[in-house]
């Protein structure tokens, strides 16, 4: 494939792309198809990627790090999803999962457990979602009672990405009053007695991320393993979601981008009416509108970034390109299958697992109509 | 235990190599290049024998001055320094040249074990070794599947047709390593930033005390006298099977003295 032009802020940025590259060459792309098909989650790769740096990259160096802008980090994920899309989703939910305690904990538990999770050591889990709350999120039933120096939590946390792979869990509960200020995160151990992840869902696509809800059953978190305070647990799962948010955008920039790779190839090879498919202009003008779009929706995605990276507000602006963003790689993904004709529609190309890929994009870390939601309100609301 | 990988640019295996027509050599400025695969291996082994054992890694390699970029790869990934010999007048040395030039680059180090890659993807001569051995007078234990290092002893696993047969020598020695050894670590991103900061030392002929007529095209003891290119892939034969395709196939295999 060829590579996407980029602009990047420093020469260890392109440094950084090209291992990323040769790392989706040599250990991603030969992989996906059949982790995809067996629905079999590929741990070892993140244990690669944790090696090679790629899992703390949006955090300080001092904290383990890689020390890199978002501008950056998000054009790996994007590369990454260009190769397999579940792993890339894995280093975002990953990378989201550090947030709350490098950015709210305290110095001891940094210390404790942050060179480890960004080290790739330990790999991460967000736990947001409930059966009966999904967009509305701040109605979360899960209960977590004091109990001398533990928090005794009951409940079941519903759809959580590496649920029974992840080491760690980032547990939103309910400690007070109900609404958002009622609610607190605890960071649990995989291994805490009570913490029972269920079997992982049958899923449309991104069949090798795992997504199971997770039983919590008088599960006991140690009270040292509050982040924050109590009453805080909004705040920060919000706040997570805002960098989780463009993580995503990033990650269906990648898949849409695959999906136009293949499209070109199929169309310059397929020949009908004696001639390539590719010189019909009907058909080039779809592929057209499909790079436009995919070079938009990165544009998008960068923008945001380096909002972030310049410490300006960006809240609407990540919701703006979780939305154009995954909306673009339904469309494109879509074309694509349109382009393969026939041979789109089966399993003998990707072009038809790109389309499962691109769906989940419009629904997670916040539906596109949630994401609508958070524009609308900065606009009306500022 | 101090390790001298040699490491080796070459063009990049999937690419098309070729042959600059006006003097014979390779075409090393049209293609993209990689570091030879198996010097991966090479570089691979003498980190884990340094975590073993301690001591410091150092990369040679001689190179043009793009050869920097290998170099730093091999410096990503972990080794500690390295020195490059780079100078216009090595254009077109062959291997027996090649051998001198880096038998003296050696002999300005201090160490317990050379490691280098069993062959090149571009000469595919597997020489390099025993030519160095025998101008450094020091033993080589070639084609290692497995390195063991013992105080002052180095053994190996070396790859034969129908097993293995077990080698041993005294330090200093020249070892070279096959794939089957290990699995080259990826360079970090961590590591690709140090690999910026990690000496590394440029040597011309002048300073690494080479005779500047003992290297280089002119004074080549082999020289290619003249080369063609690959003919184009012919079309190949149908066969087709009226109940006797076995057959006719078997035939043509026969014909071409494959079976
Ligand atoms: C593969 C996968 C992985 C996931 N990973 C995680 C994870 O790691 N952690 C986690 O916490 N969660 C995770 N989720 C959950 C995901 O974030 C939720 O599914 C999502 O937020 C939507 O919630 P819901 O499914 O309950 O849908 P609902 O909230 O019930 O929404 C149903 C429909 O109603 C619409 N809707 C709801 N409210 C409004 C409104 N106010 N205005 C307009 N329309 C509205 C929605 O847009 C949607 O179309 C994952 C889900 C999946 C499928």
């Amino acid at each position: 494939m060829p590579a996407v032009l980029r602009s990047l802020p420093t020469p260890e940025a392109a440094d950084l792309l090209e291992l990323t590259r040769d790392l989706v060459d040599r250990e991603l792309a030969p992989r996906v198809a059949a982790f995809e098909a067996a629905g079999e989650f590929p741990r070892e790769v993140f244990r690669t990627l944790g090696k090679a740096g790629l899992l703390g990259l949006a955090y300080p160096e001092e904290q383990g790090g890689g020390g890199q802008p978002y501008e950056v980090y998000l054009q790996v994920l994007e590369e990454l999803a260009r190769g397999w899309s579940a792993v890339a989703v894995g280093v975002s939910v990953h990378t989201l999962s550090c947030f709350p305690v490098a950015q709210f904990g305290t110095p001891q538990q940094q210390e404790r457990w942050l060179p480890d999770m960004l080290g790739g050591e330990l790999l991460g889990a967000y736990c947001l979602s409930e059966s009966h709350s999904g967009s509305d999120a701040a109605a979360l039933s899960t209960r977590a009672v004091r109990d001398g120096d533990a928090y005794l939590v009951n409940g079941t946390k519903a759809w959580v990405t590496h649920g029974g792979h992840a080491d760690f869990y980032n547990l939103m509960v309910r400690t007070g009053q109900a609404g958002p200020k009622g609610i607190s995160c605890l960071l649990a151990a995989a291994d805490t007695p009570g913490l029972q992840p269920l079997p992982p869902e049958k899923k449309m696509g991104m069949r090798s991320s795992p997504t199971a809800s997770v039983l919590l059953e008088d599960a006991r978190v140690p009270a040292d393993r509050l982040l924050a305070a109590e009453g805080e647990g909004f705040t920060i799962a919000m706040s997570a979601l805002d960098g989780g948010r463009l993580g995503i955008a990033a990650c269906a920039v990648g898949v849409a981008q695959a999906a136009l790779d293949v499209a070109v190839d199929y169309a310059r090879e397929r020949r009908q009416f004696g001639q390539v498919i590719a010189d019909f202009q009907g058909l080039s003008f779809l592929l057209a509108d499909m790079a436009t779009q995919v070079e938009a929706a990165r544009a998008l995605y960068l923008s945001a970034a380096r909002r972030r990276d310049a410490g300006q507000p960006y809240g609407p602006q990540a919701s703006m390109a979780k939305l154009f963003c995954t909306d673009t790689a339904m469309r494109v993904t879509t074309d694509a299958v349109q382009v393969l004709g026939g041979y789109g529609y089966v399993e003998d190309f990707p072009a038809e697992r790109f389309l499962r890929e691109a769906k989940i994009m419009q629904i997670f870390e916040g539906t596109n109509q949630v994401q609508r939601l958070v524009i609308g309100r900065s606009l009306t609301r500022p | 235990m101090n390790i001298v990988v040699l490491v080796k640019q070459v063009p990049d295996t999937w690419a098309e190599r070729k042959l600059d027509a006006t003097d014979k050599t390779l075409d090393r400025a049209s293609v993209d290049v990689v570091m030879n695969e198996i010097d991966e291996y090479a570089v691979e082994e003498a980190l884990r024998i340094q975590a073993d054992q301690g001591g410091e890694v150092t990369i040679v390699s001689m190179a043009p001055d793009r050869g920097v970029e290998t170099i730093r790869k091999a410096l990503s990934m972990g080794a500690d320094k390295a020195v490059h010999l780079s100078d216009p007048a090595l254009h077109g040395s062959d291997a027996v040249q090649t051998s001198y030039a880096l038998a003296k680059v050696l002999g300005t180090l201090e160490y317990d074990l050379v490691i280098a890659g069993s062959e090149a993807t571009d000469s595919r001569m597997a020489i390099m070794t025993p030519l160095l051995a025998e101008r450094l007078g020091q033993p080589q234990l070639s084609g290692a599947r497995k390195v063991t290092v013992d105080g002052g002893t180095v053994r190996i696993e070396r790859q034969t047709d129908n097993g293995y047969d077990v080698v041993e020598a005294s330090t200093p020695a020249i070892v070279s390593v096959v794939e089957k050894i290990n699995e080259p670590r990826y360079p970090s991103f961590k590591g690709i930033m140090a690999a910026k900061k990690k000496p590394l030392t440029t040597l011309t002929l002048a300073d690494a005390g080479i005779e500047a007529d003992r290297v280089g095209l002119a004074s080549a003891p082999s020289q290619v006298v003249e080369f063609s290119n690959k003919p184009p892939r012919q079309a190949g034969q149908i066969v087709k099977d009226e109940g006797d395709g076995g057959v006719k196939v078997a035939e043509y295999l026969a014909s071409q003295k494959l079976v």
